[in-house]
């Protein structure tokens, strides 16, 4: 066993991959830039930049529309595209793959699409006390305008959902079960597959956020069973704008579209128009094409590395980066559970995460302070807001204690 | 003393420190020197919106000339905001209103000065001199 680990080890070259992010040389206040920042969003490896300088150099026309030439070309791209995401979480047919502009939209898709017009007063949707706000929200407005009601499952002080209480919760009236497959705020990688068991027993549909998942490990969306899985390329090395809703192909037949415009008709007169079919049933209007084509360009980066490897790696950060920490006097971490991805959200007693961030940063250093779009997570845990460490596979243990150095000095100075 | 000559002492005042640190620590140290509002008045009307830390400010007139009183639960708006308390205390109502400050600038916070920065600064200006107009009216 212990043969096989050192070999991985000595595959995964760090120099070498981080060769391969061009922002990762840059400076900051005069500082080598060290990027702790990956939980609001990536950095791009070359071959994601590439494709869109790529894309707009050699293959620009709108898509699905003309028979010209390009058009046809970026049709071919984009729809190979597709294709990749299909095979990067293992879903059954491309059709079941909806480009957004991110989870954001995706799970707001679900909730005016489906959840609109199959929601009724007492009907109950079930999400988690550790969601995003994005995860919130949209459930929110959903249950005004039909009368459905929120539940909540709770969690405990190490930030684990407490599944005794889903138990309790998740009951016949329940419709939707939407909850996080990786918390954002606080790492926690979640027990999905028990609580999809429940509110599979009470025939409830089930969308996972997987926004900060997809960035640290494999998603197989047929093996999870789920209805609905929704992620950002942004988040995991492709770019902004351009997101994922999977859906269950029989499900997205049945629900109608969410906006009306172009790509998502069949045929339109100015009395009726009928839609086209999923995905573009969803898709109205000219699609952010280069996107799509660059989400493919970081999935094709993303299967170029030894996954288990990245995977140690990713652990070995964490587990480094939490020890370091709690040998600053005064840290706290929120979210110890025990199956995490690398992120580490921490206060230091009597100081104000703003403070400390804005002094990591005069030092080159990124990280996160607020509530992280989770404020009932810092209301649970009853601060105003948490430094957020969120690591890549890129990043270094040197840069952890560059960090280390740097929280030592804004200790010293706010003091 | 003028808002013009407050904010020249202020600039040189700056002027000696040549490292980042030393610059944060003394403005650090101006926050604690800075004329609190009482615990009571920390409440939501005092609130300047659009920070990720808490920043109060509320403002009296007392024979035609406005004093402000501010506090932050965190030590760097602090220390900015009582730089501004600094400046437009004791001034009228109409010199708040018309003045433009500079020195934020000059002593090398500007980065403090974006409008999409969460710590407004901006906004706290903003409220200074709204407080100052309901003072004219």
């Amino acid at each position: 066993m212990e043969t096989i680990v050192e070999k991985e080890k000595l595959i995964f070259d760090i120099q070498a991959i981080r060769d391969e992010f061009p922002i990762l040389s840059a400076k900051v206040n005069g500082k080598p830039l060290v990027y702790f920042d990956n939980g609001a969003t990536s950095q791009k490896p070359k071959l994601v930049i590439d494709a869109i300088v790529d894309y707009y150099s050699n293959t620009n026309a709108n898509i699905h529309r003309g028979v010209h030439h390009l058009s046809q070309l970026a049709t071919d791209a984009y729809e190979i595209a597709r294709g990749k995401v299909r095979d990067f979480i293992n879903a059954k047919s491309s059709n079941e793959i909806i480009f957004t502009k991110g989870t954001t939209e995706g799970i707001n898709l679900v909730a005016q699409t489906w959840g609109r017009n199959y929601l009724k007063a007492g009907d109950e949707i079930v999400i988690s006390a550790m969601e995003h706000h994005a995860n919130i929200v949209p459930w929110q407005m959903v249950c005004e305008q039909t009368g459905a009601v929120l539940k909540v499952i709770p969690m405990d002080s190490n930030g684990e959902l407490i599944l005794e209480e889903a138990a309790k919760i998740i009951s016949v009236r329940t419709r939707m079960l939407a909850i996080m497959h990786v918390s954002n705020a606080l790492g926690t990688i979640n027990p999905v597959e028990k609580i999809m068991e429940m509110a599979r027993k009470v025939g409830a549909l089930i969308l996972l956020d997987g926004a900060q998942a997809v960035p640290h490990f494999k998603v197989d969306v047929q093996a999870l069973d789920c209805d609905f899985y929704v992620f950002s390329a942004h988040k995991m090395f492709g770019p902004t704008g351009v997101g994922v809703l999977y859906g269950k192909e029989r499900i997205l037949e049945e629900i109608p579209p969410y906006q009306g415009g172009g790509d998502m008709i069949k045929t339109v007169t100015l009395e009726k128009t009928t839609y086209n079919e999923s995905p573009f049933k969803f898709e109205a209007g000219t699609p952010n094409i280069e996107g799509g084509i660059a989400l493919g360009a970081a999935i094709d980066y993303l299967n170029s590395l030894n996954h288990k490897a990245v995977l140690q790696y990713e652990n070995e950060l964490l587990h480094y980066g939490t020890g370091a920490l709690l040998q600053v006097e005064g840290v706290k971490i929120f979210g110890q559970a025990a199956k995490k991805v690398p992120v580490i959200s921490f206060n230091i007693e009597g100081l104000h995460p703003y403070d400390v961030g804005f002094i990591l940063d005069k030092q080159g250093i990124a990280v996160r302070t607020g509530h992280h779009c989770a404020q009932p997570v810092m209301d649970f845990f009853k601060v105003p807001g948490t430094i957020r460490a969120s690591f890549a596979f890129y990043n270094t243990l040197e840069e952890i204690d560059k960090m280390i150095a740097a929280i030592n000095l804004a200790k010293k100075m706010l003091k | 003393m003028s808002i013009a000559s407050k904010e020249a002492e202020i600039i040189e005042e700056f002027e000696m420190f040549e490292d980042w640190t030393d610059k944060y620590e003394y403005l650090i140290d101006i926050g604690r020197s800075l004329p609190l509002i009482n615990e009571e008045l920390k409440k939501e009307e005092y609130l300047i919106k659009g920070c990720q830390s808490q920043v109060w400010l509320c403002a009296e007139l007392n024979d035609g000339k406005v004093f402000y009183k501010a506090d932050s639960d965190a030590q760097i708006p602090k220390g900015i905001v009582s730089l501004l308390v600094r400046v437009m205390s004791n001034e009228s109502p109409e010199e708040i209103i018309k003045t433009e400050l500079t020195f934020i600038d000059q002593i090398g916070l500007k980065e403090h000065l974006s409008p999409t920065r969460s710590n407004g600064l901006v906004s706290m200006v903003k409220q200074m001199k709204l407080y100052a107009l309901a003072f004219q009216s």
